[in-house]
């Protein structure tokens, strides 16, 4: 014989979420819409296991998971940028991809999707960053600054500055300079 | 990717330059709330307030009744709990000295207020942009210089 069946299924997802999340003792509010809002931060093991009793239903934690990539995007480059050492002699795209094992397009536009921004925008705001940090330390000229943040000239990186920030590197350190010291505080 | 709406602030006096400033936001993909003080002392009283909700960035238009946009400056910059705030200057042509001399009072940015729709809607999609990546990259703020 056979049954003919009819449900509801976000009712089903709702039910499923509710057991598996109760069943791990996690406490939790379901927000409906994919979303759930835990009572407080989810220990490693505890959101692994959560993992793979969802993954049983076809359910899987999205955000977390993206969110975590972009985070692991944005260190990458800001780990490279920020160290002592020479950039690498590979463009930046093939380096992000082969560090964090993703095609580029896919890291692309997942960031792109979540930062407001490019990942080919976000490295130039790093540099320029990083040129401030120099800039303000007043320990490098604009020319070593330029080779050592790989520009190809100092014309090149006071027009990306310029760009950037809307003032030329000069202006830059010269405010810096004058400002009293605690005016903006580090948070 | 849900995320936290960033939240703005601006003061101004001038309603019309306020209304032109929130269409312009909602016109940007960018999940923005947006809230509006009409002269420095009301925008003075609401940040001194203990307890109440802290913008992620203040737009200060530098002429305002009561209470100029450079003293509210002053007075964040002074305050611990404000300190920290991200100040964008909102105003009318200024000479580059001008500019300058706010950025040494502690503005982080220095927005000369276009005249078209376009422009605005871009300028603002930089600065909320720029803004956010300081908020959640980990710059240091006290480099968050930005002249538009």
């Amino acid at each position: 014989m056979k049954l003919s069946v009819k449900y509801d299924i976000s009712v089903t997802c709702r039910r499923v979420l509710q057991d598996q999340l109760e069943k791990l003792r996690i406490p939790h509010v379901i927000n409906g819409l994919g979303e759930v809002t835990l009572q407080e931060s989810l220990p490693p093991l505890k959101q692994q296991a959560l993992i793979e009793a969802l993954k049983e239903y076809g359910i899987e934690l999205v955000t977390d998971q993206k969110a975590a990539l972009v985070q692991k995007i944005k260190d990458t480059i800001i780990d490279l940028i920020h160290s002592e050492e020479d950039l690498p002699n590979v463009t930046m795209s093939v380096y992000l991809s082969e560090q964090l094992n993703h095609s580029y397009s896919y890291l692309s536009s997942l960031f792109s999707e979540s930062c407001y921004t490019s990942i080919e925008n976000f490295i130039i705001l790093q540099k320029i960053e990083r040129a401030k940090q120099m800039l303000a330390a007043n320990e490098y000229t604009l020319t070593q600054i330029s080779y050592l943040l790989n520009y190809s000239s100092v014309a090149h990186l006071s027009h990306q500055f310029k760009k950037t920030t809307g003032l030329t590197p000069s202006a830059f350190q010269r405010i810096i300079k004058k400002r009293t010291p605690n005016v903006v505080s580090t948070v | 990717m849900s995320k936290e709406p960033i939240k703005v602030l601006l003061a101004d006096d001038d309603e019309d330059d306020r209304n032109f400033f929130r269409d312009a936001l909602e016109e940007l993909k960018m999940d923005t709330r947006v809230t509006f003080k009409n002269d420095g002392r009301q925008l003075m009283q609401h940040l001194e307030e203990p307890g109440s909700e802290l913008p992620h960035i203040i737009f200060l238009d530098l002429n305002m009744p009561l209470k100029s946009g450079l003293q509210c400056l002053k007075e964040i910059r002074e305050n611990p709990r404000l300190r920290q705030l991200t100040v964008a200057i909102y105003s009318t042509s200024a000479s580059e000295e001008n500019i300058e001399e706010t950025f040494v009072k502690g503005a982080n940015v220095y927005i000369r207020k276009p005249n078209d729709f376009a422009t605005l809607k871009k300028v603002l999609h930089d600065v909320i942009m720029m803004s956010w990546q300081y908020q959640t990259s980990g710059l240091n703020k006290e480099n968050f210089l930005f002249s538009t």
